[in-house]
């Protein structure tokens, strides 16, 4: 950490920043409607650490999606900054790497095309030889090795979403964001893939944010949870701290007698 | 074997045989039998219904034909005029120019095959006779001299074939590039849709006489086959539209999720065409050439008969024009082609689709 902590740069914004990697202000998202303008997201700030795993839970409408698109640089902006990076964020890029909802991969290509397509877009200048060793190996992180090759529409839900995964973790961005990544699939093969995300997250960390309804995935994955209040002109509401050692563990953290406070909070905030 | 014939019978989309195929190798015989029956031999029994109504309809026209002769003969000159038009009635020395019969149509496509192999054998006779003086011919910078014989029919569908051909070329190419560019920007789509409105009912007939204005100012001093040239250019403007309207919809309605991941890679224009947008169409687009290759050859036949290009459609016209005994029967004989080979065409580009495209057509 020290090293980030030395870099002191100004921004364009004229603010000095260098313990954030992410750093949201006073963000407004307006939609204008016939009858008005409709405020989704008014005055939000949100600051995230370098190597911090945030996950945003909140009900469903409340702009926890408009929110992700927008640090991705696929939603406009209309006030306030977002800062990543050191940063101004003006549009997509592949340094903000997005695991969607939909695995959205090319249907017509294999896993491995797939993976590649971003990876010679990030990796321009590197040899043939190095490029084809970091999709194998995140696509053999994700436990896809014997599938490389066949095509996306050929795998199934839960398939396609790891070379989602790896496809995001190999073009080694600063910050991954995710959006509801495990909410198409069934319950078991979320699980199978929150260890194979936890797993690859505990060997990349890269700082990452997480929409997800489920309560129990945000425990085991985040540092901290936001919880946003419902919309519209929807606000961070409370913020819980994860204190759970890493690597974790899904089987020990049940055990632990912490586990049902956090867990107790949350519901608590999402019922209120 | 068994499951590799089904395959290939469910690529070429002659699936309709998998029952059979499972039948033979004695796989669940009562299921397979029920739907061989329903696949098979249900098409067999309505095709012979067919050719019987179209047998028993032939025969009252031709009554009806027949009749009449009768009756004006009766009133002109009385039993004798009957007698002697019944005579020429049956030495067709007067002709009844109905609906052919099912086995007039089977007799006049086996002449027509007969006639192509009498034809054919003269060609090459011909061409053997006149192979030396070509060949001084060429060495003095001379042309060569070619066969200006009657083509047969075989001749004839060839050159429809190569018409049709040259036309769903044209309209591809013309089609695929301007739909691409037309899907892609909004402004271009919308400034240039009156034309494609307006342009795209036309009837193949004008669009026949558009092309020959235009091709005739600028092919006055050619001497080769300007006809062809005319019909396939109208063939290929008249189908194009279909690949054009769908391929502008494929392009511009690309799934969001796609385009959200071209914008996450920065990818460039390039790639987001060639890598993304256009395969993502790609579905559309064939659907849209398989009813080009349709509607190209259908329009084929009133723009051959119009342009006097050799082709089916000339033949047809020419049978009629002529009024011998066996024309109609030859007519017949030639929709039954047109419409076979109009089926191979959509069966080859069903399969060409199946082939390129990702999702289950």
């Amino acid at each position: 950490m020290t090293t980030v902590k030395e870099k002191n740069t100004r921004l364009d914004n004229g603010l000095f920043s260098n313990e954030y990697m992410l750093d949201i202000n006073q963000l407004t998202k307006i939609y204008p409607t016939p009858k008005g303008d409709y405020v989704v997201l008014d005055d939000l700030d949100l600051k995230v650490k370098h190597e911090e795993f945030i996950s945003i839970i909140g009900h469903s409408g409340c702009g926890k999606s408009t929110l992700l698109t927008m640090i991705a640089g696929l939603n406009e902006i209309s006030r306030g900054t977002i800062v990543a990076d050191n940063k101004t964020v003006k549009g997509p890029g592949p340094d903000r790497g997005v695991i969607f909802q939909s695995p959205s991969l090319l249907p017509w290509m294999t896993a491995y095309d797939n993976v590649m397509l971003g990876v010679k877009q990030v990796f321009a200048h590197g040899t043939k030889k190095d490029r084809d060793d970091i999709v194998k190996y995140y696509l053999a992180k994700v436990g896809l090795e014997d599938s490389m090759y066949k095509r996306a529409k050929d795998l199934s839900q839960g398939m396609q979403q790891r070379v989602g995964i790896a496809r995001a973790f190999a073009l080694k961005p600063k910050v991954l964001l995710l959006d509801e990544p495990f909410g198409m699939l069934d319950s078991l093969t979320r699980g199978e893939l929150q260890d194979v995300l936890v797993e690859v997250w505990n060997q990349e960390k890269i700082t990452a944010i997480m929409i997800t309804h489920d309560v129990d995935e945000s425990i085991l994955l985040a540092d901290r949870v936001i919880m946003m209040t419902s919309g519209p002109r929807a606000k961070v509401g409370d913020i819980l701290e994860i204190d759970f050692e890493r690597p974790r563990n899904r089987a020990e953290l049940i055990e632990h007698p912490d586990y049902y406070k956090y867990r107790e909070h949350l519901i608590n905030f999402l019922e209120h | 074997m068994k499951d590799k014939s089904i395959n290939i019978l469910k690529f070429i989309g002659l699936s309709f045989f998998e029952p059979a195929v499972r039948l033979a190798a004695g796989e669940d015989v009562k299921k397979n039998l029920t739907e061989l029956i329903k696949k098979v031999v249900f098409p067999i029994v309505s095709i012979l219904l067919f050719i019987l109504l179209w047998h028993v309809g032939a025969n009252k026209l031709y009554n009806i034909e027949r009749d009449y002769k009768i009756e004006t003969a009766r009133k002109s000159g009385g039993e004798t005029a009957i007698a002697t038009e019944l005579k020429r009635i049956e030495s067709g020395e007067s002709t009844i120019n109905s609906l052919p019969s099912p086995v007039s149509v089977v007799t006049a496509f086996k002449n027509l095959i007969a006639d192509h192999k009498i034809i054919s054998a003269k060609k090459s006779a011909f061409l053997e006779r006149v192979a030396k003086t070509n060949e001084k011919r060429k060495a003095q910078g001379l042309k060569a001299i070619t066969y200006t014989g009657r083509p047969s029919f075989v001749d004839q569908i060839i050159t429809s074939l190569k018409t049709v051909f040259a036309g769903f070329f044209l309209a591809l190419f013309l089609a695929v590039p301007i739909g691409m560019v037309l899907g892609l920007s909004e402004t271009l789509r919308s400034s240039v849709n009156w034309l494609i409105q307006i342009f795209k009912p036309v009837s193949p007939v004008v669009w026949f006489l558009l092309v020959y204005m235009i091709v005739k100012s600028l092919t006055l001093t050619y001497d080769g086959d300007v006809s062809f040239i005319i019909s396939f250019i109208a063939v290929g403007l008249c189908a194009m539209w279909a690949t054009l309207v769908n391929t502008t919809l494929g392009v511009s309605s690309v799934d969001n999720d796609f385009i959200n991941v071209a914008k996450v890679l920065n990818l460039s224009v390039g790639q987001k065409v060639f890598k993304i947008v256009l395969p993502s169409a790609f579905p559309l687009i064939f659907t849209g050439l398989r009813i080009t290759v349709s509607v190209a050859w259908m329009v084929l036949i009133a723009i051959e008969l119009l342009s006097q290009s050799p082709g089916l459609g000339t033949f047809v016209w020419e049978e009629f024009q002529n009024g011998a005994n066996d024309s109609n029967a030859k007519i017949i004989a030639a929709m039954f082609v047109i419409g076979g080979i109009g089926f191979l065409l959509d069966r080859m580009m069903f399969s060409v689709q199946k082939l390129m495209t990702f999702t289950e057509a």
